[in-house]
């Protein structure tokens, strides 16, 4: 049989190609362009303020004098207290639903669960705080009741990364240490987390760099706007830089609004710098096998 | 009293005794799928015991159930008994961590840890507790000499054991099986990745084992199994079909599905 191709339809699908081709490349570019205005207006405004002071400063009612101090310092203790507890619980529910649990339907069950929480919004995770931490265990609003609401939110994240992280060892290498008489447990500790470390570490570093642009569940859980001390304790007040930055858009004073922007390029660096050393640590462990 | 004396015997008959493994009347299922029907099979000690047989007839399942690194498929069921000088390997009295400290594996493709060669042989001494770096300087130089290697990695023990060509990572991999001083070991098609210079300086190693430790190869070559077995096990579709010397087995077999197989009309 003789198959006929028509010139003419062809000419019409690479033309098809071609429109497809610039329409997405349109769609891409409308991000971007969106991006970039975004970027230089908050360059624009927040640069000027953007000073050695103002990393330094507590919060004051006169734009010259207003710092993010206190927003620096408490996002990076409630960081320094949600990052051991989630990705302890995290990295121990993976293990458990990767090598322990018995492949049935309640483990699946569980399994497709903490996938849905990922998507749960932020706000939920608040409240639960809210109820939980904050009133059932009376911490109040405390620091600490903050890190257990962001330990929760970012949970599931770092069950799924570190499960994929734990599912990517070879089985080969766990056989070779389970056929020499090692438990699974030495197995496990000896051969599946060392391999695991980089793909947990990327996937929990990304996970908290989500949570430290979060503003939402920790004003439900009763992060202060305006504070004057940084934390001292697990039990004390304590604001991050979110909240700080949402509280001096709300002001109706034009200065304000650069300051946020001031703000805004802080938060961004950090979240810059979080997201460079993931990739960074991906890169230098992958394909490894 | 009593006991101490039928203890005494048990293990002077478990010496004296030439099968190290006991298999009897063994069925094994995968799920609902049978892959092993009613083996019977002695292993003698100190000799080459080879499987032969086409790929998927159980030859890997058999050599996993010695060790019950089956176990790790879900799903699993067994029947009938296996005994491992004389004690059943599926009782519970036996702990399993014991013996595949016993029983080591090799495995088809070389599967080093992702650590230097050293790390690799001392990870056997390591899980079993043993810490000092005189004692396990020891063994490494010990096991890697056994295994034929030494000399080719003595100056680079510090690197990691991916950089070795393929060849040597399943020396070295036999290197890190004999640091736990197991009496048996397994080998599953261990040079069916290797290129045939490898492969003969493998099967040379696998010659000279032979006097201190029971080895139980899988091989998917007939040439191999009749180059260094002493006994040559002939399995198709999940049944041990025939089991006897080597030189009988391949000179004068009896059943006719072997002669059909060792004169390559299927397989
Ligand atoms: N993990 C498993 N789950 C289910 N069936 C299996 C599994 N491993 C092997 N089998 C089946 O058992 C039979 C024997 O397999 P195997 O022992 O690997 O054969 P061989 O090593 O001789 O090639 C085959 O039919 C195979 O499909
Ligand atoms: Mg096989």
């Amino acid at each position: 049989m003789q198959i006929h191709i028509s010139k003419s339809r062809m000419k019409r699908r690479i033309a098809l190609n071609s429109i497809f081709r610039i329409l997405f490349f349109l769609a891409t570019t409308i991000g971007l362009v969106f991006l970039s205005l975004l970027l230089i207006r908050i360059l624009n405004q927040g640069l000027g303020y953007l000073t050695i002071d103002f990393l330094r400063n507590f919060p004051a009612p006169y734009v010259e004098e207003a710092g993010m101090f206190a927003g620096i310092i408490g996002s990076l203790f409630l960081m320094l207290l949600t990052a051991p507890i989630a990705i302890i619980l995290g990295v121990s529910t993976a293990l458990y639903l990767e090598e322990y649990a018995p492949k049935n339907r309640f483990t699946n069950f569980i399994q497709v669960n903490v996938q849905n929480l990922a998507g749960v919004p932020s706000i939920v995770f608040g409240l639960l705080g809210l109820t939980f931490f904050v009133y059932l265990f009376q911490m109040g609003y405390t620091l600490i009741a903050g890190a257990l609401t962001m330990s929760l939110l970012i949970l599931p994240v770092i069950v799924v990364a570190a499960q994929e992280a734990i599912r990517s060892v070879p089985k080969e290498i766990k056989e070779a240490s389970i056929g020499m008489g090692a438990t699974k447990w030495q197995t496990i500790w000896r051969i599946v987390l060392p391999a695991a470390v980089p793909g947990i570490l990327t996937g929990s570093i990304l996970a908290l760099s989500r949570a430290i642009g979060e503003t939402a569940p920790l004003l439900i859980v009763g992060a202060a706007t305006a504070i004057y001390t940084i934390p001292d304790s697990m039990l004390s007040k304590y604001t991050v830089m979110p909240i700080q930055i949402y509280s001096w858009t709300s002001r109706p004073q034009e200065e304000w609004q650069f300051v946020a922007g001031a703000g805004i390029i802080v938060l961004l660096v950090i979240l810059l710098c979080m997201n460079a050393i993931a990739v960074w640590i991906r890169n230098k462990f992958q394909n490894r096998y | 009293m009593t006991d101490m004396i039928s203890n005494q015997q048990n293990e002077n008959s478990a010496i004296d005794d030439q099968y190290i493994f006991d298999i009897h009347d063994f069925n094994l299922w995968y799920g609902s799928d049978q892959a092993l029907y009613g083996i019977n099979m002695g292993i003698e000690k100190n000799k080459i015991t080879a499987v032969i047989g086409p790929s998927g007839c159980g030859k890997s399942t058999l050599l996993k159930t010695l060790n019950r690194m089956i176990e790790m498929v879900p799903n699993v069921n067994t029947s009938g008994s296996i005994k491992y000088d004389n004690a059943d390997i599926f009782s519970k009295k036996q702990m399993v961590e014991d013996l595949r400290t016993q029983v080591g594996m090799v495995f088809q493709k070389p599967n080093p840890f992702p650590k230097s060669i050293y790390d690799n042989v001392a990870y056997g001494p390591r899980i079993h507790g043993i810490k000092k770096k005189k004692v396990l300087d020891e063994i490494v130089e010990k096991s890697l000499r056994g295994a034929a290697i030494w000399d080719e990695v003595k100056d680079r023990l510090n690197q990691n054991a991916y950089g070795l060509s393929g060849g040597q990572q399943q020396r070295v991999c036999i290197a890190r099986c004999l640091a736990i001083e197991p009496n048996v070991i397994l080998m599953d098609e261990p040079t069916s990745a290797l290129d045939p210079i490898s492969t003969l300086k493998i099967e040379e190693l696998i010659k000279e084992l032979k006097d201190k430790y029971t080895i139980v190869i899988v091989t998917h070559n007939m040439q191999q199994a009749a180059r260094i077995s002493d006994k040559t096990a002939f399995m198709l579709t999940g049944e041990l079909v025939e089991f006897t010397d080597t030189d009988t087995l391949f000179s004068n077999p009896k059943d006719k599905r072997t002669e059909d197989y060792i004169t390559g009309r299927f397989g």
